[in-house]
């Protein structure tokens, strides 16, 4: 079943990454990430339901849930026709991370963890939700920087090839952060109880996640406009990239 | 015999000037009166072209009651278009591809109104409606009238792609001049308060403030920087001979974009204002050069335009050959009807009740698949050119009266 629905998924966002391209076929890219995202639903349903355990521990599964977690803020705040080049920013490497989490083995429903599953869904579930609005928050910022430079340069083509404006960008960039931080907290404190109870130390991709939640901290405090903040997104995303890949030295193993 | 034809005598602005195009412009009473007066026929009148679509002859008068009205002979500048030509070019009308602008999307609301204001005939009735929806497909599957055509409209475009929504930004308007005043306008069109209009004669800025809803202010340093600490967008079309706003006159801007827009040539705002953080500047130049492009990008779409245009013109000329087909086809059913019927008569007091109906279903059978493949025929035939043969040959060999169709 689970190989069944990995299909759907790849061709769903697949094409989706392939159609955003053109404006004349954003609309089939739209349906591409709508059908993809309902595919890849079912197809975590039946994970979580065949495995005993926790699925997603593994690198390559909780790649599969990241994917899956960053369509899903995509689809709430970034899929509409005026955000094609956002589509066209976040849907290819989409593809291809679901790509990888399949080659990894992730989107299989025999991995399973030694940690208890509350433990995991509070922590590796919401820090994961928290690096889909970051990385989310990234594609937004990298349009608004592109955008910003385009306006600041007065580009003749600025309307013809039209990013959706300035101030939205900023604006959704900020919410997506204010949205995902409140969740980084939370699944950073459940790995900390955890430690606790555990008597164990911190390893170097807690004090990285950490310091990831001390630079979107710093611009939810100092909400600051324009490119700085976008700059500062981006640096929050390179941190969460960086904790994303440390995360296959088998962080759950 | 054929079915009636379609005819335009027109004049537009590829053909005539605005002196005679002038003298010819009918608002849409006048423009329905001219039109009952030639009925069946639409007149469509506006700044760019006066165009007469009849439905049959009158094509002389058409053209006499033009000179008419232009008080000059028109025999050089009036254009007379037949059948499908006559249709392609409404088509193209309507979808904006004949306009000065192409994609302009004013001349389908100025179709339908000249449509809608006379009770055309079904022939009229027919390729108006085909023009309507045509212009709704155009402007819906292609992206021909999406961005602006003008320099106003582009200033107030590029406003909104900082800003999204203008509604309730504010503007302050340097200068009284008219590309200011209709970029001004523009942004009040959507949405944006004009709350500031700065002027050499305070009497002018008033007059214009007044008209806006803003507030006159004199065209001094203080007063600038006051305003400026206060809107969003700032649009300058001063006379000055030099700069009027310099870059070390704009305030700090550390949450809010400001947008500059300097339509004044020689230009009024200094351009290292555009380097300052969270400032935007474009100049005539910039506009004109963003202008340039999208009318570029207009014209690639016209191009998916004229295709959909070419494809409502086979429409209409499919429509136009079975007019001539379909009255053949059932002029032969019923000359068919009258013989069976006339053959069934003569059997009335012969046979039983029960046999009549046999008889009249049994016959009806015969006629009807003696009848089916020449209808199937005639039918694939009214689809090319030699429709109109067709049924002429059945009127011939059936001796089909005229009168019956």
């Amino acid at each position: 079943m689970a190989e069944a629905l990995f299909w759907p998924v790849l061709i769903g966002y697949g094409e989706a990454a392939f159609a955003y391209a053109s404006p004349r076929t954003s609309r089939l890219a739209t349906w591409g990430v709508r059908v993809g995202w309902l595919a890849q639903t079912a197809l975590l349903i039946v994970q979580a339901e065949r495995t005993d355990g926790f699925p997603w521990a593994t690198f390559a599964g909780s790649l599969n849930l990241f994917v899956w977690l960053v369509v899903s803020t995509y689809l709430i705040w970034g899929c509409r026709p005026r955000f094609r080049l956002l589509g066209l920013a976040v849907m290819p490497p989409v593809a291809l991370l679901f790509l990888v989490a399949r080659i990894g083995g992730g989107t299989t429903s025999d991995a399973a963890s030694r940690y208890p599953n509350l433990f995991l869904v509070l922590h590796v579930g919401l820090v994961l939700a928290a690096f889909a609005g970051f990385t989310l928050a990234a594609a937004l910022a990298g349009l608004y920087l592109w955008e910003e430079s385009r306006l600041k340069r007065r580009a003749p083509d600025i309307l013809r090839l039209r990013l959706p404006p300035l101030q939205s960008l900023e604006r959704l960039t900020q919410r997506a952060i204010v949205v995902s931080l409140p969740l980084l907290t939370l699944g950073l404190a459940a790995g900390i109880v955890r430690l606790r109870q555990q008597g164990a130390s911190t390893d170097p991709l807690e004090w990285l996640t950490l310091l990831t939640w001390l630079v979107y901290g710093g611009f939810l405090v100092t909400r600051p406009a324009g490119r700085r903040g976008a700059y500062l997104a981006l640096a929050g995303f390179v941190l969460v990239v960086v904790s994303r890949l440390a995360l296959a030295g088998g962080h759950f193993t | 015999m054929t079915a009636a034809e379609l005819t335009l005598v027109g004049l537009s602005h590829h053909v005539a000037p605005v002196e005679l195009r002038e003298r010819v412009v009918l608002d849409r009473d006048e423009a329905a009166a001219f039109a009952r007066d030639l009925a069946p026929a639409v007149c469509l009148s506006t700044c760019n072209r006066t165009e007469l679509y009849l439905a049959g002859g009158q094509e002389d008068r058409a053209a006499a009651a033009l000179a008419e009205l232009a008080g000059e002979p028109l025999d050089g500048v009036l254009y007379r278009l037949h059948d499908d030509d006559a249709a392609l070019h409404l088509f193209r009308v309507a979808a904006g591809l004949d306009s000065l602008i192409p994609g302009e999307g004013e001349i389908l609301g100025q179709v339908r109104g000249a449509y809608e204001a006379v009770e055309p005939d079904s022939l009229l009735d027919r390729v108006f409606r085909q023009a309507i929806a045509l212009g709704k497909r155009v402007r819906s599957e292609t992206a021909i009238g999406e961005n602006p055509a003008s320099v106003p409209a582009a200033a107030a475009a590029l406003a909104a792609q900082v800003f999204g929504d203008l509604t309730g930004r504010r503007v302050l308007l340097i200068g009284a001049g008219r590309v200011g005043e209709l970029a001004a306008s523009n942004l009040a069109s959507r949405g944006a308060v004009i709350a500031y209009v700065a002027n050499r004669s305070p009497d002018a800025a008033r007059g214009l403030a007044d008209r806006f809803g803003g507030r006159g202010v004199p065209l001094d340093a203080s007063a600038l920087a006051h305003a400026l600490a206060d809107v969003d967008v700032v649009v300058s079309s001063t006379g000055a001979p030099g700069f009027v706003l310099h870059a070390a006159d704009v305030p700090a801007r550390r949450h809010h974009p400001l947008f500059f827009i300097d339509i004044a040539v020689p230009r009024d705002l200094d351009p290292e204002v555009s380097r300052l953080d969270g400032c935007f500047l474009y100049d005539i130049d910039d506009l004109e050069a963003v202008v340039a492009e999208t009318l570029a990008g207009r014209r690639a779409e016209a191009e998916r335009a004229e295709a959909l245009a070419a494809e409502e013109v086979e429409r209409f000329r499919r429509w136009r050959a079975s007019l001539d087909v379909v009255p053949a086809i059932a002029s032969l059913r019923a000359h068919a009807e009258e013989i069976r019927a006339g053959e069934l008569a003569k059997l009335d007091g012969r046979v039983s009740d029960e046999e009549r109906a046999q008889l009249d279903s049994v016959t009806s059978q015969i006629v009807n698949k003696l009848l089916h493949l020449p209808t199937v025929r005639m039918k694939e035939a009214a689809a090319t050119s030699d429709g109109i043969v067709y049924a002429d040959a059945l009127r011939h060999l059936f001796g089909l009266e005229d009168g019956e169709r």
